[in-house]
This record gives C-alpha cells, sequence and structure tokens, in this order.
C-alpha cells in the first residue's frame, strides 16, 4: 500500500515538473551537443556522489536519452572545491555540467578563497534529496530518543558521535541535534558514510548520523538500530521510526542530489539538459533506485531550483555562522 | 658537486621554514587543542621543523666532508648532462604550455617531432612514424577506450567528427 | 562440505562460455590498463560499469573482478620495464623490479611477478573461502587506534629500506609527510599550505604526481645521464628454456612468496589499510629476515616476488570488507560497491546468505581469473620485452608523453602535468645527491591515513593518547612495531661484530 502512495507521490511531481519545463521544450531541439559532455561530479571515484552520477549515466547511456556519452570526471579534492572552481573556470561552456551535493552550499562559504559564487551557476535539475536518521548500535538499552539525551548527558562529553569530514553535512546535522536537545558530544570525523557505519558496529563510535542507505544493511542483519529521522514524513523503508517532527523537535536536515551548469550559457541549452535530466528522472531505473536507497525523489527545475538553492544557502550560512566555522 | 650539496641542502632548510611558516598562518593551530589532540597545522609544522634539523644536519655533514657529495671535487653537472637536462625540461615545457593552446594531440606531435628527430638524431622517416603513431594510440586508448578526454585547445573542432566515429 | 558444493555450484556458474570469455577479456584489458603510468584498475572498472548493465550481474561481477585482477597484475609491468610504478600498491616492486630489467632480467622480474602475483593470487582465495565472516567480524574491531598502530607498523618495516644517509632518508620521510597534509584537512575541513595562493593545491598532491614525475620524469633524466643516451637493455628473446631458468630461481623464493601471501590477505582485510602497506611490509619483512639482506634493491629476485605476492593478496583481501561490511577498502572496490548497489544486490552480513550464487560464483571465478591472467601474462612477456629493445631515444620520449597524459588522466586537469615536470626536475637533483626517493613517495601514501587515524583517536579518547598502547589489539600492532624497529639495528649490530671479527682475523 505504501508503494502505491509512493509513486503515485513521485508521478504527481514529475507530471508538475513535465508540466513546468513545458513551455521551453520545443527549444530544446533546437540545440544539441556535438562532442561528449562532461559530468563532473564534486566527490572522489567511489563515494556516495559519485554512485550515483555513474548510476545517472548508466540510465542516460542505456535509455539512449542522449546523442553523446556524459562521461563522469571526479573532481573530489578539496571538498569539492575543486570542482566548484572547474565549473567557474568553464563560465560559458555548453558541453559542462555538474552533479552536486550539500557541500555546493558549504564549501564556497568556508573556503572564500576558491572565489566562487554559486548563484552565477545555471541550475539544471534536482533529482532527489537523501536523508539522516539517527544510529546507535543495537547492544545498547537504547531504544528511543529520550533514553539517547539521558545516556549522552550521563556520559557528558566522552559520548562519541561518528560523521564525515568536520563542516560536511554530519557534522551540521550533529549540531542541530547539540543544540535541540541541550547535549555535548565529541564529534569524530571519518573519511566516508561506509567507515562511520562500520565504526559504529564495531563499537569505535556511540552513535552516527548515516544515510539510510549506509546503514539499512546493518540494521536488517540487527547490528544497528534506528532513533529517528531529520525528514518531515516517515521514511517508508522505516516506517516504524519516528520523525524528530512528531517527537517536538523541528530536526529537518536533508541532501540534495541536483545537477547544475556553468554560468553563461544560453537558455535553449539549458532546457536541452533539463529535458535528458526529466526523462532520467522518470525512468524505471530511478524509481527503483530510490525506492531501494529510501532517497525522498522529486523533480525541481528553473526557478524553484533557484529559489531552493538560495534558501539551502543562507540555512547553511546561519547554521556555519551557528558554529563557529564561519564570522 | 661539494657545494651543490650544500647549496641545496640550505635551499631545503629555507624551503622547511616557509613550510613552518605556511602551516601556523591562522585559522590552523599547531598546538594541542584540549580534548582534541593535535591542531591542524601541527602535522604540517612539527613534521617542518624536524626537516629543518635533518636539513641542517645534512648541510653540517656535507660541510665537514662526512658524505660522498661533500668530499666530491666533480663539478654538479658536466656539459652534456648541462645541454641533457635542459633539453629536455624545456621541451617537456613546451609541449605542456603548448597543449594550453592547441591541444595535447598537437603539442605530443611536436615534442616528439623534435626530441626523436632533432635531439635523438633518430632517422626522419621513423621519427615522423613515430610522432605520429604514438599520438594516434594514445587518442585510441584514453579518447575511445577509456573516455577521459584530453585538452584540445584550438584544435578542438578537428575532433568533433573524430568523436562522431570513435568516442560515441 | 556444504562449501564445497557452494564452491563447485559457483564453477558451473564461472565456467559458462558466456561467464569465462567476460573473464577473459576483463583480465586482458585490465593487464593493459595496469601498465599504464596513470591508469589503473580504478579508470577501467569505473569507465566500464555501465556496459555491464547490459549483462546479467554475475557476468557484470567477474568482468569488473577479473580487471581488478588484470590491473593487479599489470602494475608490476610498468614498474619493472619503466621504473614507473603505476599504482602505489607496485611501489615496491621497483626497487629490485627496474634493477632487475636493467640487468637484462626483465623477463626474470616479469616472471616472478606474474607467478608471485597468482601465488599471492591463489592462498588469498583459497583463505575468503574458507574463513570471510569470522574474519569480517574481526576486521570491525580495528578502530582509529588500531589503523594508526598498523601505520607505524608500516613505517616500521620500510626503516631499513633508506638509504645509508640517516640524515637524508628521514628528511625525505618528513617530506614526504608534509606534502601529504597539502590541501583541504580531512578532519578539520581547513585548508592547508595552499604554495602561492594556487587553487590546484585544494585538492592536495596525489600519490600518482609525485610518483610519475620522480620515477617517470627523475629517474629518466638521471639514466639518460648515466648512459649518456646509449642505454642497452640487453634482453635476451624469450623462450621457454629461459622461462625453465627463472622459475628455477623463483623456486627459492616461495617461503616468501606464501608468507607475503598471508600476511598481505590479513592486511588487505582490514577496512583501512589495503594493498599499499600490505606490499610494502611484505618487502620490508623479506629483507628482514633474509640470510641476504644486501642482495635485496639490487636486483633480488625475492624482492619482487614478496610485494606482488602481497598485493594481489590483500585486494582479494579488500573485496571481503566490500561484500561483507559494505565498507570499500579501495576507490576501485567503492566502484564495483556502487555496481553491486545498482544491480539490486545489498552488500553487507546477509549478502553471503541472501545472494550465494552470486557470491559463489565470483568466488571461483577469482580462481579461474587467477590462473587465466597467469597465462595471459606469460604469453604477453615477449612483446613487453619487445618493447623494451626499441631505441632508447624513441622509448624516452614515449615515456614522456605518457607521464603527460598519465598525471592528466586522473583529474583531468593541466595542473598535475605542471607539477610532475617540478616534482621531476627536483626529483633528478636529489637523486644526483643520492637522497632516497622510495620512503618520499611512500611516505605520501601513508601520510594521510596516518594523521586521520591518530587524530582521530585522540579526538575519540578525549586527548588521551594512551589507549593506542593499552588497547589489546592495537598494543599487539604497536609491539611489532617496536620489534620490528628494533631488529634490523640489532642485526646490523650483530653483523658489524662479526664482520670486525672477520677483519681482525684477516689482520
Amino acid at each position: 500500500m505504501t508503494v502505491t502512495r509512493r509513486s503515485g507521490f513521485g508521478l504527481g511531481v514529475a507530471g508538475a515538473a513535465a508540466f513546468a519545463i513545458a513551455g521551453a521544450m520545443p527549444a530544446a531541439a533546437e540545440w544539441k551537443p556535438v562532442k561528449p559532455v562532461e559530468f563532473v561530479v564534486m566527490a572522489g571515484q567511489g563515494g556516495g556522489a559519485d554512485k550515483l552520477a555513474r548510476f545517472i549515466q548508466s540510465i542516460i547511456e542505456k535509455n539512449k536519452y542522449a546523442e553523446v556519452p556524459f562521461i563522469p570526471i571526479n573532481k573530489g579534492g578539496g571538498s569539492g572545491a575543486d570542482a566548484l572552481r572547474y565549473l567557474k573556470d568553464n563560465q560559458g561552456n555548453d558541453h559542462v555540467i555538474m552533479a552536486t551535493l550539500n557541500s555546493y552550499y558549504t564549501t564556497p562559504l568556508r573556503n572564500p578563497g576558491i572565489g566562487v559564487n554559486i548563484d552565477e551557476f545555471t541550475p539544471i535539475a534536482r533529482l532527489a534529496e537523501d536523508t539522516f536518521v539517527l544510529w546507535v548500535n543495537s547492544n545498547t538499552d537504547i531504544k528511543s530518543v529520550d533514553d539517547y539525551v539521558k545516556a549522552v548527558k550521563e556520559k557528558g562529553t566522552a559520548w562519541k558521535m561518528g560523521g564525515t569530514g568536520s563542516g560536511q553535512e554530519d557534522s551540521l546535522v550533529t549540531a542541530m541535534l547539540e543544540k535541540a536537545y541541550g547535549i555535548k558530544e565529541t564529534y569524530v570525523p571519518f573519511k566516508g558514510g561506509g567507515t562511520v557505519a562500520a565504526n559504529l558496529v564495531g563499537g569505535h563510535v556511540d552513535s552516527t548520523v548515516n544515510n539510510p542507505s549506509e546503514a539499512i544493511g546493518f540494521m536488517q542483519a540487527g547490528k544497528v538500530r534506528p532513533l529517528a529521522s531529520l525528514t518531515a514524513k516517515p521514511i517508508e523503508e522505516l516506517k516504524d521510526v519516528p520523525t524528530f517532527k512528531s517527537l517536538g523537535k523541528d530536526l529537518v536536515y536533508r541532501m540534495q542530489r541536483s545537477v547544475v551548469a556553468p554560468g553563461g550559457i544560453s537558455p535553449d541549452v539549458a532546457a536541452y539538459y533539463v529535458g535528458v535530466f526529466q526523462k532520467v528522472f522518470e525512468s524505471t531505473e530511478w524509481k527503483d533506485y530510490c525506492k531501494k536507497n529510501a532517497l525522498q525523489c522529486s523533480m525541481l527545475t528553473g526557478d524553484d531550483l533557484k529559489k531552493y538553492f538560495a534558501d539551502e544557502k543562507a540555512s547553511h550560512e546561519a547554521l556555519l555562522k551557528e558554529m563557529g566555522e564561519i564570522k | 658537486m661539494r657545494r651543490a650539496e650544500l647549496i641545496f641542502a640550505a635551499i631545503l632548510a629555507a624551503f622547511s621554514i616557509y613550510l613552518m611558516y605556511m602551516a601556523q598562518i591562522p585559522p590552523l593551530q599547531i598546538g594541542w587543542v584540549p580534548k582534541k589532540g593535535p591542531g591542524s597545522g601541527a602535522a604540517p609544522f612539527w613534521l617542518s621543523a624536524g626537516m629543518l634539523i635533518c636539513a641542517i644536519w645534512i648541510f653540517w655533514r656535507g660541510w665537514k666532508g662526512a658524505t660522498p657529495q661533500g668530499r666530491s671535487t666533480e663539478p654538479f653537472m658536466d656539459s652534456y648532462t648541462t645541454k641533457m637536462v635542459a633539453v629536455t625540461v624545456g621541451s617537456i615545457f613546451m609541449m605542456f604550455l603548448a597543449t594550453h593552446f592547441i591541444g595535447a594531440y598537437a603539442a605530443m606531435f611536436l615534442f616528439l617531432l623534435f626530441y626523436v628527430g632533432v635531439f635523438g638524431k633518430i632517422p626522419w622517416p621513423t621519427t615522423i612514424a613515430v610522432s605520429i603513431a604514438i599520438p594516434v594510440f594514445i587518442f585510441f586508448l584514453f579518447e575511445s577506450g577509456m573516455k577521459i578526454l584530453l585538452p584540445k585547445g584550438m584544435s578542438e573542432p578537428l575532433f568533433i567528427p573524430l568523436y562522431k566515429m570513435f568516442v560515441y | 562440505m556444504e562449501l564445497l558444493s557452494h564452491l563447485m555450484d559457483g564453477f558451473s556458474v564461472a565456467f559458462q562460455p558466456f561467464n569465462l570469455g567476460m573473464m577473459a577479456l576483463g583480465c586482458l584489458l585490465g593487464l593493459f590498463m595496469g601498465a599504464m603510468p596513470g591508469l589503473g584498475s580504478v579508470n577501467g572498472v569505473a569507465i566500464l560499469l555501465p556496459i555491464t548493465f547490459f549483462v546479467p550481474p554475475t557476468a557484470a561481477i567477474i568482468f569488473l573482478a577479473a580487471i581488478y585482477y588484470g590491473a593487479m597484475y599489470g602494475g608490476a609491468i610498468s614498474s619493472i620495464m619503466l621504473g614507473i610504478p603505476g599504482a602505489s600498491t607496485a611501489v615496491a616492486t621497483t626497487f629490485d623490479g627496474r634493477p632487475m630489467a636493467l640487468q637484462g632480467k626483465a623477463d626474470f622480474a616479469l616472471v616472478a611477478a606474474a607467478v608471485a602475483s597468482f601465488v599471492g593470487g591463489t592462498i588469498s582465495v583459497i583463505l575468503f573461502t574458507l574463513f570471510a565472516p569470522p574474519l569480517a567480524d574481526f576486521a570491525l574491531r580495528f578502530g582509529p587506534q588500531e589503523t594508526f598502530a598498523l601505520m607505524v607498523l608500516a613505517f616500521a618495516t620500510f626503516v631499513g629500506l633508506g638509504g645509508d644517509d640517516i640524515p637524508k632518508t628521514i628528511f625525505m620521510i618528513l617530506l614526504g609527510l608534509v606534502l601529504a597534509t597539502v590541501g583541504l584537512d580531512n578532519i578539520s575541513g581547513r585548508p592547508r599550505l595552499i604554495f602561492f595562493d594556487l587553487q590546484g593545491f585544494y585538492k592536495g598532491i596525489s600519490f600518482i604526481v609525485l610518483a610519475i614525475g620522480i620515477y617517470g620524469i627523475g629517474e629518466m633524466l638521471w639514466t639518460l645521464e648515466t648512459s649518456r643516451g646509449k642505454v642497452e637493455i640487453a634482453s635476451n628473446k624469450f623462450t621457454f628454456k629461459r622461462l625453465g631458468e627463472a622459475l628455477k630461481e623463483l623456486k627459492r623464493a616461495w617461503k616468501t612468496m606464501t608468507f607475503s601471501s598471508f600476511l598481505g590477505y590479513f592486511v588487505g582485510v582490514l577496512p583501512a589499510a589495503g594493498a599499499t602497506p600490505a606490499a610494502l611490509m611484505a618487502y620490508g619483512l623479506a629483507k628482514s629476515f633474509s640470510d641476504t639482506p644486501e642482495k635485496y634493491g639490487k636486483g633480488e629476485i625475492s624482492g619482487v616476488a614478496a610485494p606482488e605476492a602481497a598485493n594481489n593478496a590483500a585486494s582479494t583481501g579488500s573485496m571481503l570488507p566490500m561484500m561483507t561490511l559494505g565498507i570499500p577498502g579501495s576507490p576501485t572496490t567503492a566502484i564495483l560497491l556502487g555496481g553491486m548497489v545498482i544491480w539490486g544486490l545489498t552488500p553487507g552480513p546477509l549478502l553471503f546468505i541472501e545472494q550465494s550464487e552470486f557470491v559463489w560464483g565470483l568466488t571461483a571465478s577469482l580462481y579461474a581469473a587467477n590462473l587465466v591472467t597467469l597465462m595471459m601474462n606469460l604469453a604477453l612477456i615477449p612483446l613487453f620485452v619487445w618493447v623494451l629493445r626499441m631505441p632508447f631515444m624513441i622509448l624516452a620520449p614515449l615515456i614522456f608523453v605518457l607521464c603527460f597524459v598519465g598525471s592528466f588522466a586522473p583529474d583531468t586537469r593541466m595542473f598535475d602535468p605542471w607539477l610532475v615536470l617540478l616534482f621531476g626536475f627536483v626529483g633528478y637533483v636529489m637523486r644526483k645527491l643520492d637522497y632516497p626517493l622510495a620512503p618520499l613517495v611512500l611516505a605520501i601514501v601513508l601520510g594521510p591515513l596516518a594523521e586521520d587515524s591518530f587524530r582521530q583517536s585522540l579526538i575519540s579518547d578525549q586527548g588521551d593518547w594512551t589507549p593506542i598502547f593499552t588497547r589489546p589489539l592495537s598494543g599487539i600492532v604497536m609491539g611489532c612495531a617496536a620489534l620490528l624497529f628494533v631488529a634490523p639495528m640489532l642485526k646490523g649490530m650483530l653483523r658489524k661484530n662479526k664482520a670486525k671479527a672477520a677483519s681482525g682475523e684477516q689482520s
């Protein structure tokens, strides 16, 4: 039953998005790429964002959504600083697009030295949002968020929260949690989400805020336990897990998975790419992928996406300021 | 050789000091952050400090003549070596520079033509064959095989029909 | 016996003609990619991943695993023939592989590498079949403290590898560690050592750029200087007789190979480590325990066999955390992991139970891929030897061009080739002044892991460093490291005494 509701929702949004870009569609036929398109990835090979980009590429290639190959290029250096800079240097280049994640906002804010302003880029499409869930090892007695807060307060700063690098998504979520519940934890940064999850299972950290896709395998094996999700609505694959919202704390955080192009490209070019990703979004492969990885998939393009980026950037700036990471 | 050993050790010492300076620019901390261990500047700073000590030690040993280089009276580079290094490094430099303008393949072709034919004195028919064969091999391996696009610069339009044939 | 029937089922999957064909193709492609400096299994697997959506998942993973395997074999080819380690896992192979090639024994070194890889691969696949699930649990017990201890152990093994000049060796290790910190700090997210505010440094200095610069350009300049442009790598024609002789010479290295395979496998299984420290430790230990350590670095066949057995064993080992825990031990396994997810397989503790056909098909194909790659490798040796007989004034510029494209490829930016040229020139000057280069290259590989795990363990223990020594596992590893530190010195002292006694008797 949940499945039908879900796909209904997906179709509804897809339909709305298709309607939104319908005006631009005829123009799409006017411009076509003449050489392979560079599909820049803001993360190194093998990371979550990379896997996603390669998956999208394979959908495009398998279903022949584009006349030319989309070639993934990893520029993961410096939390995506390399990729952002590359996009800026390719101002007006019609054959470069980039798959983004949340470091799209945070990296330019934290490193003004790279001289990138994301408002200059051309938004193409947001394809999905990944979610965050609070996890603990299942050999503890912690069964609810209340237990969790009590346990952290007892242990004080010796409580270890594992996550990805400082200033990245996991640390922001941790800061939000700490503020909402008036607790203080020791944040231990690791290299990637998979390593974080393994350290939780191995007992080297006490809790994590992994994406569901990173921890769901361990949950099925009975090694980790989800406590609550940082989403507006419960996640379908974890339907017994409450949201923080339902527990009375307004904690929502999401990781966007979008595609952007450099600034200074013509609307025809942008419309072409929107058309390609529209097809990707509507493919059955993409729908299955969303379901399997507990992604919240809804498409956003054009001005809506521009506004979305602006809002997210502002909220990240506020968050980073609060954490004392930037001035 | 002795002079080169001493001068190089001095350069390394200066470089170490520069690294130490770079590693302590705020907000990098080189000290122990309570409850967190060393700050993010600590590793580069103290390791560079170690480099400085080693560089001084190398200099001192060279001065005393404790190393073979410190005792050597041979010139650091004889005329053949100077020429060889200058030509090699210079031509590679030119190849990279040319890549920014005329693209990697044209730059490679010119580099091979020069290095094999002029500097290596290989007969011209062989030189030309090699200079064409290697870029073609690289095109097929990288562009059509591995889907890695090398920079084309202003030679880009020439490649568009080739993409159609081999890369898609 | 259940195991055996699983494996038999697996073999029936692996030996279907289509799967066998995919395997052979994968091995061949991998071999060539691995042999090319700058390209490696990671490129191959990433590029070919989409192709595999058109074939069934089992055939796809067999194909990709074959590429992975082939590339591990191929890495040695570049190390031996060109003296450029194509991947960090093959650095240790250059130590003795390159001298052998310069002595006209390139074919011997290639045979040693192929056979050792085969032994390492086979032993590790057997271990994989027997002990996958319990080892996965063991690997989970490795936290940051243990990882750091392991890095110390890796450093300890290569204390003995440097030249005789102690300050120069220490300087190079430190320089490598400092260069490894360039770029954004993983722990704090802050930029460090951005020289002249150049954007390119945000990404850091990768191993491949340093290695290509130092070995590809620096060593090549050195070779051009010492040979006056008339290098003659006198290689004999590779015949069955030569093969027999090579195998005969290799026979005395069988103990080293076996030991290195076990070592490599266990190090590979640990989530953070991977094949590079494994190969290094294998080389260091082979040298330390050898009766003739002075022969190492001058073309000792065991010096090629040890790291090659270990790195292949480790790459099989690193598939274990990938499949059972969903943690990739290397970028290549990370992409394989991505592929498995896309095919609808969920890596994790339940994979072995729910998808046993897939797991055993893969295991069986690993056995087979080993054999296929060995055969291919031996068959191709004459071709490689032929390349080495090219006139040097063609071979050298060819290597320079390969250095160029090889350093450009991983990040597709011109910044890296420019760095390669800089490192090449500085590396050449250092080479002339007898600064040992291997410690520099290895330090830049291990540096980030060592620093991160050290700081992670201090953060989790509230700034207390004692757990690194008091936690049981890391304590044991640290103890081993301490022993290794002392061993070469003790051995050296003993030998000196002996030598003194001997010379005393003579005089």
